[in-house]
């Protein structure tokens, strides 16, 4: 008799502690500090479907560039979630993440925006276009392209909106010689640089799409323009080759591109990457958009423009001395 | 006559413009909604919890630095070891590094690739209480110093030859001379300790709700554009420096009438 | 009266002994460990001497400099206003001197940014950073001497003609010089490495308003530790460089006063 009620109890037990054990999973989402307060919402929501039953998450936000040095360093993550792909490559490099991260349907993206010019009340000076920024007198604050990886998008958002606008190549590099002659301030990161430009300096400030709407959710005065010819920022996600909880960390990235974890992105200021999501909010296409392909991939331009010592940025920022 | 007044006038000037202002500009700003949403600001889980990492990295990092400073002051002082003076130099680097490579120091050592590598240090307490640790090491010694010079070790060598073992004679002898600036020193410390931002910034790794201090928090509301809960932090800690000024103006005339 | 630094007869030399060798086993652990590693993993000198780097260490080297002669100055005059004058609230402004001690230098930033947002970005708003969190230094060093000073000089002085001004300078002055270069030199190691009071408030602009701590701090970002390893390296050679000229400015005059 006794035997029989422990093997019941055995076989209860079981199932009991296989749930237990899918209880226990805890992810470390490593992000960018933006979509902080999206994720905020999107944890939750994948906790309520029946892949997220049990998944719990640690989470650590910062700067993209920062938050990547950091796992080079030694940060435990399942999921990364940066603002640019070079943040990823460079975990690439060091065998965290699998080289095969970007080759699904969507690229290892997860979120899309633009770069924006964000303006004085009114927009005083009349800052509509990339040509506007070099205008006399006009003073730009863009973060550093050297510390903030994301500032990267902006320089590459102003040399292609060069092109666009029927520049040769070596023109559209002495256009961005002359447009950082206009640069007052070159702040670390990008919400620094918001804060910069919220406190008064600089006529514009170039900044994402999504960062500005986060401001104005957050109360800022922030007003903003988006040019004709504008890059598509994309932001890329990937589960670390290093983690112990693979399937659940695909499963939170699967969650992520469904429609209503679009929406959550979109309702927080990101393009989302599905359609359909974006009823009732503003998304302004842009007749001149094009993407870092345009400009040559991220390989080629992290060489050509921000090797630091011959990168294209590098001279022209060097050359600024004095 | 003029003369009295002109430079009373400038340096009150002075201090009021760099320093009452702005701290009371501060005071404004976080309570000009009213007193609850600052208090609302500071008791929420992610600022409690910084308060409590806060707490933890400076009471390790307080006691560690003591017992160190007043070895090291007994070190120095009165057993004459070869290489003192690099000893006492070591000693004062602290104040002449930048938080911000000290922090980086940490990451080489103990971080992915380092010497010390794998034993979760980094973008952990661990960490953060090392950096402490070292930015606020100086204080205690230094104050401790000069007292023990200007002692001088009579006293220490009559009770040696009454028979006292030597813990005996620092309990009885040296001690009662070197607490007052112990505990000056410890105020020192313990603010340092406190306020530490730039060291504990790089070796964080920001995971939230657990590697957060307030120093950090207060960076991480202001970029956040929650004004009320970055100033709200910043009273907390402002106040806590207040009382912490407090207690040195207290203990000032013990430690100089000795 | 001061006496020498003996060694403790015999019996008691084994506490010493431990004293010094826990004392310089913690010392190891928590500052020279670390160094090592960020010494040793410094290469890129190239970088140091880069048109960027070179032209932060000309900025911060200027902004420590002009931030040394303020304090001496208004340091001085503050130390000169505690001792020798009578007013009311002189013991709180007495307090409030250390105030840049024990506020932590995130929320000093906050402050300054928020009250003097016209500096902001510049180069005159490094330099307020600057003279708040280095304030304390002189008046500290200052203030214990003027105590101390025998007004029987100066009365002689005026007994003998000497207008104040002269009286301050001929008697005075070469009095509390050596604590003014003191305070001068440790206001200027703080100023080299500030970090956390200047990293909001300097807009970090690369050749204008960019100082030495931020330009490490950005060669971090960028992914290159190594120049930022060999930046550190260089400020705290340059720090060490001065205190040591200062220091032996200071025992010149000293002597010089014997």
């Amino acid at each position: 008799m006794r035997r029989i009620s422990r093997c019941l109890l055995l076989a209860l037990a079981f199932p009991a502690l296989a749930a237990g054990a899918a209880r226990d999973t805890r992810l470390a989402l490593v992000a960018y500090s933006t979509p902080k307060d999206a994720y905020a919402q999107l944890i939750p929501a994948f906790q309520k479907t029946p892949a997220g039953q049990g998944v719990s998450f640690s989470q650590s936000y910062g700067a993209s560039g920062d938050q990547s040095r950091s796992v080079v360093a030694g940060l435990p993550a399942d999921i990364v979630a940066l603002s640019l792909a070079p943040d990823i490559t460079a975990l690439v490099q060091k065998h965290l993440v699998a080289q095969s991260w970007n080759q699904d349907k969507y690229h290892g993206m997860v979120t899309r925006s633009v770069v924006v010019f964000v303006v004085r009340d009114g927009n005083p000076k009349h800052i509509k276009t990339w040509s506007d920024l070099v205008k006399p007198g006009v003073q730009i604050v863009t973060p550093n392209p050297f510390t903030s990886g994301g500032a990267r998008w902006n320089v590459m958002a102003a040399y292609g909106g060069a092109l666009r606008a029927g520049r040769t190549p070596k023109q559209a590099q002495a256009y961005l010689a002359q447009m950082w002659k206009h640069v007052v301030a070159a702040p670390a990161s990008a919400r620094e640089g918001l804060q910069t430009f919220l406190a008064g300096r600089g006529d514009v400030f170039l900044a994402y799409e999504n960062e500005a709407i986060f401001a104005q959710k957050h109360g800022q005065p922030v007003q903003f323009v988006i040019p004709k010819a504008t890059i598509l920022i994309e932001n890329p996600i990937a589960v670390t080759s290093g983690s112990q909880h693979k399937q659940q960390a695909q499963a939170f990235i699967k969650f992520l591109r469904t429609k209503p974890a679009q929406r959550i992105f979109a309702e927080n200021g990101y393009r989302p990457i599905i359609k359909g999501v974006t009823q009732g909010l503003s998304f302004p296409v842009r007749p001149q958009l094009f993407t870092i392909k345009y400009v040559g991939g991220w390989q080629s331009v992290e060489q050509k423009f921000f090797d630091p010592h011959t990168g294209v940025m590098a001279e022209i920022i060097g050359s600024n001395g004095g | 006559m003029i003369g009295r007044y002109a430079v009373r006038f400038a340096a009150l000037g002075y201090l009021t413009l760099l320093l009452a202002l702005p701290v009371g500009y501060v005071f404004w700003r976080t309570f000009r909604h009213g007193f609850w949403p600052a208090w609302h600001a500071v008791t929420t889980p992610d600022a409690l919890h910084a308060l409590k990492v806060t707490l933890i990295l400076a009471g390790i990092a307080v006691p560690a630095n003591t017992i160190f400073g007043v070895l090291a002051g007994l070190a120095i002082v009165r057993y004459r070891f070869r290489g003192a003076g690099v000893f006492n130099a070591v000693v004062d680097l602290p104040l002449a590094l930048s938080p911000v490579v000290v922090g980086l120091a940490l990451l080489l050592l103990y971080g992915r690739g380092g010497w010390l590598d794998g034993h979760h240090v980094v973008f952990a307490l661990p960490g953060m209480v090392l950096a402490t640790m070292f930015v606020s090491l100086p204080f205690v010694v230094r104050e401790v110093v000069p007292v023990l010079r200007e002692v001088g070790t009579e006293q220490e060598q009559a009770a040696s030859t009454l028979g006292a073992n030597a813990w005996q004679t620092f309990w009885r002898v040296t001690w009662p001379a070197i607490r007052w600036a112990t505990a000056y020193g410890v105020v020192l410390t313990t603010a340092r300790a406190l306020g530490e931002f730039g060291a504990v910034s790089v070796v964080s790794g920001r995971l939230a709700g657990q590697t957060e201090s307030l120093t950090l928090y207060v960076q991480d509301r202001y970029q956040g554009f929650d004004e009320v809960g970055a100033y709200a932090s910043a009273v907390v800690l402002a106040l806590i420096a207040v009382t912490t000024l407090i207690v040195m103006t207290a203990l000032k005339p013990k430690k100089e009438a000795r | 009266m001061a006496a020498r630094a003996e060694p403790l007869p015999g019996r008691a030399q084994a506490a010493p002994a431990l004293a010094v060798g826990v004392s310089t086993l913690y010392l190891s652990v928590v500052v020279l460990l670390p160094l090592a590693a960020l010494a040793w993993h410094a290469h890129g000198w190239s970088s140091i001497s880069s048109p960027e780097a070179v032209a932060a260490l000309k900025l911060t080297l200027l902004l420590s400099l002009v931030v040394a002669v303020i304090n001496a100055v208004a340091g001085t005059a503050i130390a000169w206003t505690l001792v020798r004058d009578r007013f009311f609230g002189q013991s709180f402004v007495n307090a409030l001197v250390d105030l840049p001690f024990a506020l932590p230098t995130i929320v000093a930033g906050l402050v300054l940014l928020t009250l003097y947002r016209d500096l902001a970005f510049t180069r005159w708003g490094i330099l307020a950073a600057l003279l708040f969190v280095t304030l304390p230094f002189v008046v500290r060093t200052v203030q214990p001497m003027l105590l101390e000073l025998d007004t029987e000089m100066e009365d002689a002085a005026a007994s003998l003609g000497a207008s104040r001004l002269a009286t301050f300078r001929r008697v005075i002055l070469p009095t509390i010089l050596p604590a003014i270069l003191s305070g001068v030199a440790l206001a200027f190691a703080r100023a080299i490495g500030e970090f956390g009071a200047v990293v909001l408030i300097s807009g970090n602009l690369p050749f204008k308003t960019e100082v030495l701590s931020v330009y490490v701090f950005g060669r971090i970002e960028s992914g290159d530790p190594g120049g930022a390893a060999a930046a550190s390296v260089a400020i705290l050679g340059i720090s060490f460089a001065v205190l040591l000229a200062i220091g032996g400015l200071r025992r010149l005059v000293t002597r010089h006063d014997r």
